[in-house]
């Protein structure tokens, strides 16, 4: 851990009790193992190659040519905005309102005054990579919506994540080094922090986006969110994880909804070299209900991981778990899932459906439903699948006259819109369907290409 | 006028021989229908029509005016002409019927597909919400079949094979929709097979030769009044056991 140390975390700016906050959260990492493959939790997970002593914290504050362009993009894509938010590496730069009511506070910890304990009220405990951005995270980006508020349109949290170019940043490659890494200090490690509040019978969007510069390049992302949602609100989040080929993205989204409240997160993980995004979300007041969706295409060799709580905590609640992904060239996906109702919590209704389009020879998905009921009065359901395109489906369209490449892009789009056209926060559909169709474009593409290849080579030898 | 040739046809399913040497002529304009009890292998010859995967054509030939189909896959023989109504059309989540038909009449005046699948839905009173919808999805039985219809109407095949199209419509489902592709043999010499058990289908749409299949075989040919001697005699005359799955 050469480059993330206690002075480096004692550094870091902001009030006393975050300070004091980051040194004991140092202190708890550097006695805590960190993840391994061997836990349950990060089995099917490529976690034991990460190298912590190959990053270091960014104090990068500079968008860039590449930050600027996309954060353009975003705001064309997003015309109706509440607010717009921009982080770099975790540093907050830029806190743009448009028409957000005066009484919403958004904009970094100071927004709350003194107030104290604003971290770790959703998310307590957590395991090293929480520790590490609990030690590391720069800022924290802060939306506090007061009670009886209703915003209109999404306020919008860009984090922009720089990455270090493979090979020396010194140096030219040259012979006998052409492998060479760059230097730690080169390779960024960011820790984005948000939290978002809703007061009583309140609602609004959020949506998070996590990005770096496309196509490859070193660095390790990992964020960390808490949701909540007062009694009676609505909460609608979104997180768009768009990260370059070569990224660590290992993030947490922890949320807790209140009596009667109903949350809905969507992620969607198009990026990163590893990909792992857990979402936990704790049905805490009577008659709340949770809605969680996620995303994902895996292609070249990514490997994406999404794990999700269904935490049921107070009766009469509801949790839906929807979670759709696709994986070509040699990726790999991981989904699992745990509905878990607590002692108390009767009549909970929960169900999770996992579906997986596996694309290519050398790509998998592994599908893990889990439930964990300790009460009786409950019902719950779980449907997972895994398997290439349906063959019918293609059958259908192709007596149509649709050729079958064609045919087969149509058919795993609509597999994403079915899930992208739910997105609790419309607004953000428009970017997603573009997405996930430049990406599903290229890898059906590849596909194609080498079904093709095999079929010559096949037709050659016989 | 077009010619949809069938000669000496055999198909398996599996490892099953199910079509066991159809011979069929049908002209552009022209109505054909195959009745027969259930196993004698009438869906199956139409999938073999078609070329669904899975469906082996093992000797014959299947030619729209000379040009060989067996061998072709699915797709190709869709834009040769053909087209299949299937007896249960197929969810696909996510792909809105006007983009799947936009596709397969790409480069052929898909910019008209909007206009004309309004029409055609109008047409048999398909409900105009659905067709923003995705293909088959959140559909009742009776929608899904008028939907096949719908885009039989908007492709406008030269060959139709219509895989009982009448199961799941009620009446007045059945009648909009037999006029409709009676109407086609006339607009623009739609050939039809019409693979059905009921005579009810014919009530509007007017027969040219009626088959029966037994055991994967044409066994009899006729006019309609073929069609309603079946519905009142069955198909004991053809050697088929009362309520029998027939023999394949």
């Amino acid at each position: 851990m050469s480059s993330f140390t206690a002075d480096r975390a004692a550094s870091l700016g902001g009030p006393a009790w975050l300070k004091r906050r980051r040194t004991h959260a140092f202190e708890e990492l550097a006695a805590m193992p960190m993840p391994s493959e061997k836990e349950e939790v990060w089995r099917y997970t490529p976690i034991d190659e990460l190298r912590l002593d190959e990053f270091s914290p960014s104090g990068g504050k500079d968008l860039g040519t590449l930050g600027s362009m996309f954060l353009e993009g975003v705001v064309a894509d997003l015309p109706e905005l509440a607010a717009l938010v921009t982080a770099v590496d975790g540093h907050l730069v830029a806190v743009d309102r448009f028409g957000l009511p005066e009484s919403v506070g958004i904009g970094g910890v100071d927004v709350l005054g003194d107030e104290e304990g604003v971290l770790g009220r959703v998310l307590a405990g957590g395991d090293a990579l929480v520790r590490l951005n609990d030690a590391f995270h720069p800022d924290v980006v802060v939306l506090d919506v007061p009670a009886r508020v209703v915003l209109d349109a999404p306020v919008v949290v860009v984090h922009w994540c720089t990455t270090a170019p493979p090979g020396p940043t010194t140096a030219p490659p040259g012979p006998g080094r052409p492998d060479a890494l760059a230097p730690a200090e080169g390779r960024p490690a960011s820790f984005p922090r948000t939290v978002v509040r809703l007061g009583e019978g309140s609602s609004g969007q959020v949506v998070e986006i996590v990005a770096g510069p496309p196509g490859g390049g070193l660095g390790l992302v990992v964020p960390v969110t808490e949701l909540s949602a007062s009694d009676g609100s609505q909460l609608s989040y979104a997180a768009l994880q768009v990260l370059g080929t070569d990224a660590w993205h290992l993030s947490r989204v922890a949320a807790t909804a209140g009596r009667d409240a109903t949350l809905r997160t969507f992620t969607v993980g198009l990026g990163g070299a590893y990909d792992r995004s857990r979402t936990d979300a704790l049905a805490d007041g009577t008659g709340s209900s949770t809605e969680l969706r996620s995303a994902y295409l895996g292609t070249g060799s990514q490997v994406h991981d999404v794990r999700t709580l269904q935490d049921h905590a107070a009766p009469h609640t509801t949790s839906d778990l929807l979670c759709k992904g696709a994986v070509s060239g040699t990726s790999r996906s991981v989904y699992s899932g745990l509905i878990r109702v607590r002692r108390g919590a009767v009549r909970t209704n929960a169900f999770q459906t996992n579906h997986n389009l596996v694309l290519g020879q050398g790509a998998h998905a592994d599908s893990v439903p889990n439930l964990d009921i300790e009460e009786n009065d409950v019902r719950c359901s779980h449907a997972s699948s895994v398997g290439p395109v349906d063959e019918d489906q293609r059958y259908y369209l192709e007596s149509r006259g649709i050729p079958p490449t064609r045919a087969e892009q149509l058919i795993v789009l609509g597999f994403f819109d079915d899930i992208v056209q739910r997105s609790p926060v419309p607004a953000l559909i428009p970017r997603l369907r573009r997405e996930v169709g430049l990406r599903l474009e290229a890898a059906l593409g590849l596909e194609a290409a080498d079904r093709d290849r095999a079929r010559e080579e096949a037709s050659e030898n016989g | 006028m077009s010619l949809l040739e069938v000669k000496g046809l055999h198909a398996s399913a599996g490892s099953r021989e199910i079509v066991r040497g159809v011979d069929l002529v049908v002209g552009g304009g022209e109505v054909h229908v195959v009745m027969g009890p259930n196993g004698s292998g009438k869906s199956t010859f139409a999938h073999a029509l078609m070329g669904r995967p899975g469906t082996t054509v093992t000797a014959g030939s299947i030619q729209i005016d000379g040009f060989e189909l067996v061998g072709l896959p699915a797709w190709r023989r869709a834009q040769e002409g053909l087209f299949l109504a299937l007896q249960q059309p197929i969810e696909v989540p996510g792909v809105l019927l006007e983009a799947a038909l936009a596709e397969a009449t790409r480069g052929a005046g898909a910019s008209d597909v909007p206009a004309r699948l309004a029409a055609e839905a109008a047409a048999i009173g398909f409900d105009e919400r659905f067709l923003r919808r995705p293909l088959n999805v959140d559909l009742s039985g009776g929608e899904r079949k008028r939907n096949e219809v719908v885009q039989l109407g908007v492709l406008r095949p030269k060959f139709a094979v219509l895989d009982e199209i009448d199961s799941g419509l009620d009446v007045d489902a059945v009648r909009t929709v037999s006029q409709r592709i009676e109407r086609a043999t006339s607009e623009w010499g739609l050939g039809v097979v019409a693979v059905t058990h009921f005579h009810r289908l014919l009530r509007e749409l007017r027969a040219d030769r009626v088959h029966v299949m037994v055991d994967g075989r044409l066994v009899a040919s006729g006019g309609p009044e073929l069609a309603e001697e079946l519905e009142r005699t069955g198909y004991r005359a053809y050697g088929v056991e009362e309520g029998g799955e027939g023999a394949a």
